[in-house]
């Protein structure tokens, strides 16, 4: 780990202001922040261990247990809710067997909701990885995730 | 198929735009792309046409498009499978591809060029003059478009002239607030201070709005010389652009482009040799509504919690590293370039009174063409609606429009005359904000609306102040006993009282504007709230707890639509009978109601 630490190191300076460019390359590289990387962001920029932990929770993106090796992106936002983004979730949830937040048993799948990823006009919307899908139909969904998902 | 062949020789001179926006992207318009690129080369047309891969083109519901200029030839919805026909077809022959045309919905009419289409032609494009035309990734498309000439023209000229030109446009900020740009770049201009810093304001956060996220995938070097010319102005050196971490691709296109900036030495030191230094760096943001918020967002990029600051000291006094800062919006900055070229009268001849120059809406929900539109400020609502965007789907009837996301509120039916700019959508009760503009039809439950918009400002509240940490937690348990059919009056008078509360006394915008969507929907749709509590019913049949599911035998048309769209075989239903719904079965997942169209289902 403090290789790969080091490398995403070398890409900034050790100060404040890098904080949070540095755990999104250490989530970049592990799909969340494991402790140890964390207490090395606070070395590197500076700043006590708390604050880091402070920082790193409050923002939505950032993560504390590994995740699956697929990340499906519900879109919860207005146009989505308008046409129902709601039944798209509940869909995934009970196919998929877990809520937003958790991850499948097989470590396949995480599941997380998105307040608005602005293909508005592609409602009801979600992701899988990197993929964006437009005019989600429910029946359609494991289609989707097996399509995408490795 | 549909092809008419009337020339036996190639065009010379067709370009081929591929839009590769978000919308188009995510219906595999990467693959037209290179396919088109295959044909082409296959059939020897290479020199003759240019393919070329733009941003987004505004009409994502027709998705993917192609465009073929100089002709204006819009096909939409197409398929990989589609491309060697166009290229035959279209390109070779001089035809069309007849069944990928737009059709007009009224009078059933193909439409050859988009120029001539009802949802292109009211528009007046300004932000938005190059997406759907240029490549975003290269410099030289849009240099060849005039990029770069307002930077050079405001560098010949004094910074307080450039300031004064931008006063003269009357361009205010579209990020929401509709600040005066001209005003606020001459207090940062005249604060005192060894370094500034301009900030781009890229943290598009309204669930609902999506046109900065266009601006940046599609023209990306527009708000790179808007920031430069602003940056001149105020005498800033360094800046940010500050981009959603939900928007990867805007993010890629904004790199690049900044990094070809700087090797043409456009950034950096000395640029055009002006003695002027400007370098811009990208920050992605990492998942926060509230860092919308001029000083959150500041905080966040000096790597702390995204939480607000009380002003004064303003941004323009005290801001990034306690140094004076300017922020502007990305729609903002894409104007500044057409300012400069065109002149600040020039651009305070469109729009109204007030409220100068165009807005780009972000048209989605109960519509049948949803995306990106521009038109002139002080455009009624109704011509957005009914003629840009084609009207309501499935012969429904206009509810309400809902404007500025969770900060905002609705337009009803009752002002659907309204023309759209600052004062009036103030006035009655909404605001501009950032640009979405949710379409609503009779399906939709106002009180549900306004507590899907709590539920968000909710969750996003950074808890530093009270009344918005507690107050909007308060204000979403009764929204949500009212939808559960649990609320009385009294909590109704509560909610009143506690939004009044939170809209004086909170820190930021948040959670002052927090409560404006339940303000404007009990003030235009008290009747549908009454309906929850005293009545204990949802009349748009949205709030489960509050739904029957029972059919109503007088509005049945026995048609048969709720049997075919239930998926626990819970509808049973003969020909010529009024359905019957076994409540046993029935899971409450409202299929039948989305499917009946005489609102039959209690």
């Amino acid at each position: 780990m403090k290789e790969k630490l080091d490398q995403i190191f070398s890409r900034h300076h050790g100060t404040r202001d890098a904080l949070i460019p540095v755990l999104q390359d250490i989530q970049a590289e592990y799909g969340y922040l494991p402790p140890e990387a964390m207490e090395a962001a606070a070395r590197f920029c500076r700043v006590a261990p708390v604050e880091v932990y402070g920082v790193s929770t409050f923002y939505a993106q950032f993560k504390f247990s590994p995740v699956g090796r697929n990340l499906v992106m519900v879109c919860q936002g207005t146009a989505c809710h308008v046409m129902g983004g709601a039944r798209v979730l509940e869909e995934v949830q009970s196919r998929l067997g877990i809520r937003p937040g958790q991850t499948t048993a097989d470590g396949r799948f995480t599941l997380e909701t998105v307040a608005c990823i602005g293909a508005c006009a592609l409602a009801p919307a979600m992701v899988v990885n990197k993929d964006t899908f437009g005019r989600v139909k429910p029946e359609k969904i494991m289609e989707m995730l097996n399509g995408s998902g490795s | 198929m549909g092809a008419e062949a009337s020339k036996s020789k190639p065009d010379i001179g067709h370009q081929v735009l591929v839009c590769r926006g978000t919308g188009c992207e995510s219906q595999k318009a990467n693959l037209i792309y290179s396919n088109l690129q295959d044909e082409v080369r296959k059939h020897g047309l290479t020199g003759l046409v240019e393919v070329k891969f733009t941003g987004c083109h505004g009409l994502c519901q027709m998705g993917p498009t192609v465009v073929i200029m100089p002709a204006g030839t819009f096909y939409c919805n197409v398929q990989a499978e589609d491309v060697s026909e166009i290229v035959e077809a279209d390109l070779m022959n001089g035809g069309h591809v007849e069944r990928l045309l737009f059709v007009d919905p009224k009078s059933k009419e193909k439409v050859f060029d988009y120029r001539d289409m009802k949802f292109f032609n009211p528009q007046r494009r300004i932000v938005l003059r190059n997406c759907g035309f240029v490549n975003p990734e290269d410099i030289d498309d849009y240099i060849s478009v005039g990029g770069y000439e307002g930077i050079l023209k405001a560098l010949r000229m004094s910074q307080v002239d450039v300031i004064n030109e931008v006063k003269k446009s009357g361009l205010r900020g579209r990020g929401g607030g509709g600040f005066p740009t001209g005003m606020k770049w001459e207090f940062c201009h005249r604060s005192p201070g060894d370094q500034k810093y301009l900030i781009c304001n890229a943290d598009e956060g309204d669930p609902g709005a999506f046109m900065d996220r266009a601006v940046l995938e599609g023209d990306p070097h527009s708000v790179l010389e808007g920031m430069m010319i602003a940056g001149y102005a105020i005498g800033a050196t360094k800046a940010y652009i500050y981009c959603r971490a939900e928007y990867p691709m805007a993010y890629e296109r904004s790199l690049i482009a900044i990094e070809q900036a700087t090797d043409r030495g456009y950034l950096g030191k000395n640029i055009f040799d002006s003695g002027f230094d400007f370098e811009i760096k990208l920050k992605l943001g990492a998942g926060a509504f509230v860092c919308g918020e001029e000083t959150a967002l500041m905080a966040s990029i000096e790597g702390k919690r995204g939480m607000p600051n009380p002003r004064p000291p303003f941004p323009a006094v005290k801001g990034l590293f306690g140094k004076p800062t300017n922020i502007n919006n990305v729609e903002t900055f894409a104007n500044i370039p057409v300012v400069m070229t065109k002149g600040g009268d020039w651009f305070a001849s469109v729009g109204t009174e007030r409220s100068k120059g165009t807005k780009v809406f972000a048209l989605a929900g109960k519509i049948n063409y949803s995306g990106l539109v521009e038109i002139p400020m002080g455009t009624p609502l109704k011509e957005i609606i009914e003629e840009i965007g084609g009207g309501i789907p499935n012969k429904r009837k206009f509810k309400a429009a809902q404007t500025g996301g969770p900060s905002g509120g609705c337009i009803p039916a009752s002002h659907f005359e309204t023309p759209m700019d600052y004062e009036n959508l103030t006035q009655i009760g909404s605001i501009m904000g950032s640009g979405g503009l949710i379409v609503t039809d009779e399906t939709t439950c106002m009180v549900d609306m306004a507590r899907f918009f709590l539920t968000f400002t909710q969750k996003e509240s950074c808890g530093k102040c009270v009344p918005c940490r507690l107050g909007t937690k308060k204000m979403l348990e009764i929204l949500q006993d009212i939808c559960a059919g649990r609320a009385n009056m009294r909590d109704f008078n509560q909610l009143m009282e506690l939004a009044e509360d939170i809209k004086g006394g909170s820190l930021c915008g948040l959670g002052q504007t927090a409560p404006n969507p339940v303000l404007s929907t009990i003030r235009y749709f008290r009747d549908e709230y009454e309906a929850h509590i005293i009545n204990r019913e949802c009349p748009a049949r949205v709030c489960v707890d509050l739904i029957k599911f029972e059919v109503n035998e007088e509005n049945c048309k026995m048609c048969g639509a709720c049997f075919k769209a239930c998926p626990a075989e819970a509808v049973t239903w003969v020909k010529k009978q009024p359905a019957v719904i076994d409540r046993d079965k029935c899971i409450k997942c409202r299929s039948c109601i989305l499917a009946c169209k005489y609102h039959a289902i209690d």
